[in-house]
């Protein structure tokens, strides 16, 4: 089971935190500074793993941000990088060619399409399709909501 | 900050054409957020940034909290109170409205409060009650879209006391037509497992029937729970087997819609899932794991194409082939594979390969013989990661030959590490191999010094606790024990006297306790110079008080000789008014027993041997102290649990009174978790300090593995055959060298060659010297000291290996396959008779000549046949054996067909076969199971007849295994005693010569355990039978304890044999029913204070259906139903006769509402436990 996602930039300010267990805000914050100090630290050249306390640390780097997650024992580190890879196909595809401010302006979005995709800190779905049909579904509802709001003001 | 504006003008043209895909480029530049983020991007201090936030936030306060506000601006308010939260700043204020959001709001607010909800509260967080209500009423709406986000919100936030209310709702979208829900209706019941299993323990039926769905998607969701319950307990799902590989197959064979596919991959979450659970289902059964070769063997032959995610296939594929009950030609492929990770130049695979090299190493060492040059090299890597793994694996095949290099390896790693985590986990496992492998004793107290000052206060304690016991119990020879004494008072002066300001605390204990304990054993040393470095340390500053008590009793053995007088004088006025009582009393005890000559040495005399001591933990000697305090008037003592008892029984009676409805409320569920203190809801898997479970089950396994330990109970191995390091490096290079050039790929030595000469004999200087020991050619091998060449087959031997294993190694794994052979038989429910019995011998003796030491390739030559039966359907395995007989050649035909004589013919083995682990019937056994008739004589005689007279009319089991060798069968009965449970084991020599001396001991910590009679029995004839009784009494709530013993015996002269076994014993077994009236039971009722409510599930009968349950929890589970009025029942039990349990039933819609009261913590909940387990095996 994954137990936390987080996403952060090169500078190693915050751009996303999901956590699969519950944990003390102290804990959490002491976490998010470990792990960017820990990956930050990282040279090019290294593998993609670290070892943090009892857990497996798997962490990539698109672009200008760092996707890291944490594994429990028993987990599969390469799978648990391409998990972090569908994510980012996943975001590519609902931004088009996904850019760090995308994530930084519509983390909502960012959330969203998380939410379809892990649940629990295990794979709910792995189609690219179906996840996209369905935050479409939800977005529709938006879509229209926001036109008929928003349409006076324009 | 120059590419933040390139990129938001990149981003400007898809933001300014209507773009058509839904959420592209949507920037909300002029949005409130939008000029929020880039007002924070532009600044350039924190200071800044805080004060920006904070007006940022006192806005949001005050909007938040304005009448006017509409939901639409709350959702953007609430948007920018996640970002500031995301910052670290606490935004507290608005979490209420985050609920009010997901309350109110239309869809699309909703969806945004309960993100907001997800990412404020935490589990614990009060304000998630009021969410309840929220989710319930989404939960069951008709909007796909609420259902959805309610799901999700519900398996991310809910405790474990708010479950009950919603989980039926939840349950009923397991039926849902809409594939989604399903799906996700799956994980939250998944997460609930994980917090709470023993409340969706009813619902294993609809798990099922998700496994079963037609959905890829949803299957695939259910796998998360089978996986774990599996993991819990393998037996139970065997006969799922088949269905697991099926979907295998049909994933492997891209059968599934291309929509599951990721990279032209099919389905590769769903296979890696499948083989996961596999790996555990095959685990030592041998008939399961056949089953699955196949498609264990597709699997890697599928996953070829370069890419990340074939490559995690193949790990997972890698992992389960060496986890199932080995088939050599799958593990030649799976090895393969290995080698290609480990080769690989990319750096995450070699990092992958290095795992499962340490995954698979203890199985079959020549693999990492083979990668040797490859290992060395990592352990030069600069990456620190691979570094580590690289000394997890040599952890992993360290010998006596190779200790030092591995443990100087470690220490030197531990140098460059500076996360505790690390240092706490390499120290220990430096110690474990110090203690097990030391060469000599310097080298062992050196390792050990090293130990303590890296690992400091934060190692495990019982590393500094075994070191001294090991110190104290002394080893075999005392002249040994001395040595080593001597060279431990030695080196700690030297420490001492060198500058000693760093050390860590535990390391002074341990060095003023030596100095204590056995300075006196060094000639010529002056106590005063000890006595003045002891005293120095007293005085140092940061040194612990702690540290100082150790300190202050190692001088109170030294004060003797010149100059003690004054010494205790000294201390006595230094330490005797310390603030510190416990410095106090030392420095007074001090003081007196310098006075008192005769008493000192009675107190502490030189040299004891800990052999003699005993420890009165009953303090019988203070009884009479006791008695005239009684007689005196004072208040007996109460243990700490009985005060807190009658603490809790005050404050529950004022709090609850008797009711009788008990409808699921959110307040009786939190009254429910009140108390929870058992082990039902400690073992939800959740914890996140379970490090390395299967590590350290390996850990412990090369610990029991037949090793001779160097250090231990039998002392210190004193025939070692060269104590010089360099000797057997040399010797074993050349071993080393040569097992490579034969073993190894040839393409690493050409690589080698390429490489400067000198370093290139570094390295394989290094090789011979970590390799040592691990070639076929070298005597001692992995297994220990036993001439045993690696062997291939043998996974955990059962028995001691004491003697050369061949006989041992082959009776434990017949019984192992003769085992699965019944396993095939209950779940194939194939009932043809004979033939199924020669198949596993066929298929096994060969492996044991390889145990022996003879050629592979005789396997090799067999594996193929098997092959080809496995390829075929179930029906045909009867055919099997002639079919195989067939095929070998003549030669080992003759010897197969022998092997099969002898087991038809001699009892010694057939035996395991009928004592399965399964409990069975014995008459059945006898009379029914071709396997066990005809050739056995005594054990007619059904060993019932032997239970003693007296227990022969009290209720009581079937007769199980306990454990067997060659020449004992151990077996146990239960006999339900009132006031206690009687464990009578039956020892039966299985040969015909007799055994001497037979020892049983039987430990359980959580029990209390009194031997009857017959645990020591002097001769036990041929084929004879003793009996030997132990009486069991819980006190305490347990569900479930573990005994455990062992059997020593002789079998020869001067031959002593042990026997371990183990067994567990369920709470069930110590309820006994109690009979009271309904008054005597509302009278108790009221006086227990620990409750425990929940549903459980209402059995369908003829009858009324509550008689119908409770008559069925009656009869497994042993209750009183004391009376039946309407809809409700009234049940009560008893452990043994000590604390009872009242249970209180009601039908409540579908189910049986059903409320535990106890005067025992924790016994409700174990009650519960069992009532919820007879009713879902009914």
């Amino acid at each position: 089971m994954m137990r936390f996602l987080l996403l952060f930039s090169r500078q190693g300010k915050l751009r996303l935190q999901k956590w699969f267990l519950p944990l003390p805000e102290r804990e959490k914050k002491k976490i998010i500074r470990d792990m960017t100090t820990m990956v930050l630290a990282r040279n090019p050249r290294t593998c993609n793993f670290l070892h943090w306390k009892d857990l497996k640390i798997v962490y990539k780097r698109y672009a200008s941000l760092y996707f890291c997650c944490a594994l429990e024992e028993q987990d599969n580190e390469l799978l648990a990088l391409e998990v972090l890879h569908r994510y980012v196909e996943l975001l590519d595809k609902y931004f088009g060619n996904v850019c760090e401010l995308d994530i930084i302006f519509n983390f909502e979005k960012a959330y969203f399409i998380l939410d379809e995709f892990l649940m629990g800190g295990e794979i709910q779905e792995t189609s690219k399709l179906t996840i996209a049909k369905s935050i479409e579904a939800s977005d529709m509802l938006q879509e229209t909501m926001e036109e008929y709001m928003s349409k006076p003001a324009f | 900050m120059s590419d933040v504006v390139e990129k938001t003008l990149s981003a400007l043209p898809s933001l300014l054409s209507l773009d058509s895909q839904p959420g592209a480029g949507k920037l909300s530049s002029t949005s409130k957020l939008g000029s929020l983020i880039r007002n924070i991007t532009e600044l350039t201090s924190k200071h800044e940034e805080e004060k920006l936030i904070k007006r940022e936030l006192a806005a949001l306060k005050e909007q938040v909290s304005s009448p006017n506000t509409t939901m639409k601006q709350m959702r953007e308010a609430m948007v920018r109170a996640i970002y500031c939260e995301m910052l670290g700043y606490e935004a507290s204020f608005t979490y209420i409205h985050a609920i009010k959001l997901a309350q109110q709001g239309t869809v699309l607010e909703k969806r945004v409060g309960y993100l907001a909800v997800s990412l404020f509260l935490n589990e614990s967080h009060d304000l998630l009650l009021l969410l309840v209500n929220t989710v319930l009423k989404d939960l069951q709406s008709s909007n796909l879209i609420e259902v959805c986000m309610a799901l999700t919100v519900v398996s991310q936030v809910f405790p474990k006391d708010m479950i009950p209310a919603i989980l039926p709702v939840v349950e009923e979208k397991l039926t849902h037509p809409k594939e989604i829900i399903r799906r996700k209706a799956v994980l939250a019941l998944y997460k609930f497992y994980l917090i709470a299993p023993n409340q969706v323990q009813h619902i294993h039926a609809k798990f099922r029937k998700a496994l079963c769905d037609k959905d890829p998607g949803v299957m695939t969701a259910s796998l998360h729970i089978y996986l774990q319950l599996i993991k819990e307990s393998p037996d139970m799902y065997k006969e799922l087997t088949g269905s697991f590989v099926t979907i295998l197959k049909q994933v492997v064979g891209g059968k599934l819609p291309i929509d599951f596919n990721y990279h032209s991959v099919p389905a590769p979450w769903l296979q890696i899932q499948l083989l996961r659970i596999l790996g555990l289902l095959g685990r030592e059964d041998q008939s399961t794991s056949e089953l699955m070769y196949d498609v264990l063997d597709e699997s890697l032959r599928r996953a070829e194409m370069n890419h990340n995610i074939t490559y995690a296939i193949l790990y997972e594929c890698v992992k389960a082939i060496y986890s199932i009950y080995p088939k050599s030609e799958l593990c030649e492929k799976a090895a393969k594979c290995i080698g290609n990770f480990v080769l690989s130049p990319k750096i995450n695979l070699k990092y992958l390969g290095l795992k499962a090299l340490t995954y698979v190493v203890q199985q079959d060492a020549n693999l990492a013989l083979q990668h040797q040059m490859t290992i060395i090299e990592c352990l030069d890597h600069p990456d620190l990661i691979i570094k580590k793994e690289t000394l997890e694996l040599l952890f992993r095949i360290t010998n006596t030959q190779n200790v030092t290099v591995i443990v100087e390896k470690m220490l030197g790693f531990l140098k460059l590490s500076n996360d505790d985590y690390t240092i706490v986990d390499l120290v220990g496992k430096v110690a474990e191999l110090a203690e097990k492998y030391a060469p000599d004793n310097e080298w062992f107290i050196q390792t050990m010094n090293e130990v303590f000052s890296f690992g400091g206060d934060m190692m495990q304690p019982d590393i500094p606790n075994s070191f001294l016991r090991l110190l104290a119990e002394g080893c075999e020879s005392a002249e040994e024990s001395r040595q080593l004494r001597l060279y431990a008072v030695d080196s700690y002066l030297a420490v001492l006297q060198k500058d000693s300001a760093h050390l860590p605390q535990r390391f002074l204990q341990i060095i003023s306790w030596v100095l204590g304990e056995y300075s006196h054993l060094k000639e010529g040393l002056d106590v005063q110079e000890v006595r003045q470095l002891l005293m120095k340390l007293l005085d140092r500053k940061g040194v612990t008080t702690e540290t100082r008590c150790w300190v202050l009793s190692s001088l109170m053995k030294l004060c003797e000789g010149p100059g003690a007088d004054e010494m205790a004088q000294e201390l006595v006025e230094r330490w005797g008014s310390s603030l510190d009582p416990l410095l106090r009393q030392q420095a007074q005890e001090l003081l007196c027993l310098s006075l008192d000559k005769d008493l000192r040495t009675r107190t502490l005399p030189l040299a004891t041997t800990w052999d003699g001591l005993e420890v009165d933990s009953s303090l019988s000697f203070l009884d009479g102290f006791v008695a005239e305090a009684l007689a005196a008037g004072a208040a007996p003592y109460k243990p700490p649990h009985q005060r807190q008892q009658e603490q809790c029984q005050e404050k529950a009676l004022s709090l609850e009174p008797y009711g009788l409805s008990l409808p699921v409320s959110l307040s009786s569920c939190s009254l429910t978790d009140r108390q929870s203190p058992t082990l039902l809801s400690m073992s939800s898997g959740q914890s996140g300090n379970s490090t390395e479970p299967s590590n350290k089950a390996g850990s412990s396994k090369l610990n029991l593995e037949g090793v001779k330990r160097v250090w231990g109970k039998e002392g210190y191995l004193p025939h070692r055959e060269v104590p010089e390091e360099s000797a057997p490096v040399e010797e074993a290079s050349s071993a080393v060298q040569s097992s490579s050039q034969q073993g190894g790929a040839s393409d690493k030595s050409s690589m080698a060659h390429t490489e400067p000469v000198e370093q290139d004999k570094e390295k394989q200087q290094l090789a011979s010297s970590l390799f040592v020991g691990l070639g076929s050619h070298n005597a001692t091998s992995l297994m220990g000291k036993s001439e045993t060449p690696s062997q291939r087959f043998r996974r955990k031997p059962r028995t001691q290996v004491s003697t050369s294993s061949s006989v041992t190694s082959e009776k434990s794994d017949s019984s192992h396959s003769s085992r699965s052979t019944v396993d095939s038989f209950l779940y194939g429910s194939l009932l043809e008779e004979e033939p199924v019995l020669p198949q596993p011998n066929t298929s096994h003796t060969p492996r044991v000549t390889t145990a022996n030491g003879s050629s592979e390739t005789k396997t090799q030559s067999f594996i193929p046949t098997n092959g080809t039966f496995e390829g075929e359907e179930a029906e045909e395995e009867e055919e099997e054996p002639t079919q195989t007989e067939n095929d070998i050649t003549s030669v080992t035909a003759h010897r197969t067909k022998q092997g099969s004589l002898i087991m038809n013919s001699d009892m010694v083995i057939v035996q395991p076969t009928m004592w399965s682990d399964q409990p069975k019937d014995w008459s059945q056994d006898d009379s029914g199971d071709l396997l066990s008739s005809g050739s056995d004589t005594h054990m007619e005689t059904s060993p019932l007849l032997l239970l003693p007279a007296d227990l022969r009319d009290l209720p009581h089991s079937n007769i199980n295994t306990l454990a067997a060798d060659q020449s004992l069968l151990l077996s146990s009965c239960h006999v339900y005693r009132d006031d206690a449970l009687v464990l009578v084991i039956f020892l039966s020599n299985s040969g015909e010569t007799p055994i001497q001396e037979i020892a049983v001991q039987l430990n359980c910590e959580q029990l209390e355990v009194a031997s009857l009679r017959g645990n020591v029995i002097d001769t036990l004839d041929g084929l004879g039978t003793s009996v030997c009784r132990y009486t069991l009494v819980m006190d305490g709530a347990h569900t479930q304890v573990e005994m455990t013993g062992t059997v020593s015996y002789q079998a020869g002269p001067g031959h002593t044999q042990t026997l371990p076994f183990s067994s567990k014993l369920s709470l069930a077994d110590f309820i006994r029913p109690l009979v009271i009236t309904t008054e005597e039971y509302g009278k108790l009722w009221l006086s227990f204070s620990h409750d425990v409510k929940q549903n459980l599930k209402l059995l369908k009968g003829d009858r009324d259906p509550l008689v119908t349950t409770l008559d069925a929890l009656k009869e497994t589970l042993q209750l009183h139903i004391v009376d039946i009025i309407g809809s409700e029942g009234i049940v009560a039990c008893r452990l043994l006769q000590g604390a009872p349990c009242l249970l209180h039933c009601r039908i409540h819609g579908d189910s049986l509402a059903v409320w535990l009261r106890s005067s025992l913590p924790g016994l409700p909940d174990c009650v519960l436990y069992y009532c919820q387990k007879a009713l879902l095996e009914h």
